[in-house]
């Protein structure tokens, strides 16, 4: 006999719960609990890496990971301008380094900066002034593009209203284009932020001292005394504890921004 | 002395020629009116006199400066002509305070207070006094367009140019755009008004311009042009604007 529609709903919903139970139940008898336990959650040795897990490592990725962002910032905004300049070479020197430093993976800028070109320029970074540059460079390259499209989402009435007040192109470009693409992108930055967060944990590449250590290389150091993956969970939660917050950041900013603008629907250009 | 002074323009998009020989001076306390239908070049004729589009050819003054000079600045030839668009173009981004006062202390380099007061002045001129820190969002299509205006008018200019300044609004919102612009032109501000609005063309303009086809067809008084039209473009146009169920 053929089931009505309510029934077949009610009948495939119920046959979904039934495999999550299934898979759930599966993995609760099979885990060996113990062992998981001990080897991911050694409560004892996750206490041991409180309070330097938060003092030390989670301050220092913090910190790199605002420098390098304020780099990027920067540099990604020169960028940005300079690929919507009417000069052709300002355009091509954006335009390939955004395909390069896009393209490569963090880790071989990382390498390049903390060892090439202190060799080839004989000059010798503080780590941080390492981080910043190559945390930046890798940054400044997705930012300046966010940034582009920004910029190039600002009505042109926008810009013609500030011309015809009498303003020059670049008054107009700082006092109301700029700020108003900043907040067409804010979203977007922040999650290039987040991609940052984790990024920072390349650092380890550069050679760091103990009160240097960000937060991955903290856990896998811990790891060494301790034959326990416990640490690296704990580093891990401390990565959570950074980016959870700003993707909600993100997700507010987006609602926040996409307000004003369905009212702006109204506005006709003709 | 006239104020605008436009020889032998002539502007092409591409292939299209929208603007194909106009002249056009305008007096001091002028109120001219452009009428014509839709790609007419109406538009562009009011756009070229801000430089928004460059022309082609031909010679456009503004207060005795040649606008299309390269060697013009103009940013300062702009200072002297106030723009309303369609879209109103409020800066989204800031309140209706700062739209007013922006320009003033940036390009004026007027004091903050200074541009304040000015502000408020032409806030209560179009009848938003109280809506100075409202954004522009907040505002009604009808709000957002008078302070516009207030926006131009903050620039103390000598000319203001409206490009269908009420088209893209609900039509119980058109009177109150319209009552601005008339008191306007009631103080001797000289006006180009690109418009559909036949009847604020009627009762307020000094000179009503006919284009199509990029040229000028016909002007002269209003009640000449509208009332009487010699040309049969510019009956056939009026005839269809005027009752459009015919």
């Amino acid at each position: 006999m053929a089931l009505t529609r309510r029934q077949r709903r009610a009948a495939f919903r119920g046959a979904q719960y039934l495999l999550l139970v299934a898979v759930l139940l599966t993995l609760a008898f099979t885990a060996n609990w113990g062992e998981l336990q001990r080897g991911f959650f050694d409560l004892d040795v996750a206490a041991e890496q409180f309070p330097d897990i938060l003092s030390v490592a989670l301050v220092n990725t913090v910190v790199y990971t605002v420098v390098g962002f304020a780099f990027g910032a920067v540099l990604g905004l020169v960028l940005a301008l300079m690929r919507l300049s009417s000069v052709g070479p300002y355009r091509w020197i954006a335009a390939g380094y955004v395909e390069l430093f896009r393209g490569l993976p963090a880790l071989l800028v990382f390498i390049a900066f903390g060892f090439g070109v202190p060799i080839a320029f004989h000059i010798r970074f503080t780590t941080l002034s390492t981080v910043m540059l190559a945390l930046g460079l890798v940054g400044a390259a997705y930012i300046a593009e966010t940034l582009r499209s920004g910029i190039q989402a600002v009505p042109r009435g926008q810009v013609e209203a500030a011309r015809s007040l009498g303003m020059s192109q670049a008054r107009a470009m700082v006092s109301i284009v700029i700020p108003q693409a900043f907040r067409i992108v804010l979203p977007s930055l922040t999650n290039e932020l987040i991609l940052l967060v984790k990024d920072s944990s390349l650092v380890y590449l550069l050679g760091l001292t103990g009160a240097q250590y960000e937060l991955a290389k903290f856990g896998r150091d811990a790891m060494n005394t301790n034959p326990t993956l416990t640490p690296v969970v704990v580093s891990g939660l401390c990565y959570l504890v950074i980016t959870i917050p700003l993707s909600y950041l993100s997700r507010w900013l987006e609602r926040r921004g996409n307000a004003p603008k369905k009212d702006s629907a109204l506005e006709v250009q003709s | 002395m006239s104020v605008i002074e436009i020889s032998g323009l002539h502007k092409a998009f591409g292939p299209l020629q929208v603007l194909r020989g106009i002249d056009l001076s305008v007096e001091r306390g002028d109120v001219v009116c452009v009428i014509g239908p839709s790609g007419s070049g109406k538009s562009t004729l009011l756009r070229c006199v801000n430089l928004l589009e460059q022309p082609d050819s031909g010679t456009i003054l503004v207060g005795g400066t040649e606008l299309t000079d390269p060697d013009v600045d103009i940013d300062l030839a702009r200072r002297k002509l106030g723009m309303v668009f369609q879209g109103f173009n409020l800066f989204s981004h800031l309140s209706v305070l700062d739209n007013l006062t922006i320009a003033q202390r940036k390009v004026l380099r007027r004091s903050g207070s200074e541009a304040v007061e000015t502000a408020r002045r032409n806030l209560a001129k179009v009848g938003l006094a109280g809506k100075e820190s409202a954004v522009p969002s907040q505002l009604s299509g009808g709000q957002q367009q008078r302070a516009a205006i207030a926006r131009a008018l903050s620039m103390n200019p000598e000319v203001m140019l409206f490009d269908e300044p009420t088209s893209a609004l609900d039509p119980e919102l058109v009177g109150d755009v319209l009552g601005v612009m008339r008191q306007l032109a009631d103080e001797g501000m000289t006006m180009i008004v690109v418009t559909h609005e036949m009847q604020f063309a009627r009762e307020v303009a000094d000179r009503v311009l006919f284009m199509d086809g990029g040229v000028v067809v016909e002007q002269g008084p209003a009640e000449q042009v509208i009332g009487d039209p010699q040309e049969e473009r510019t009956r056939t146009f009026l005839a269809r604007v005027l009752n459009p169920l015919k």
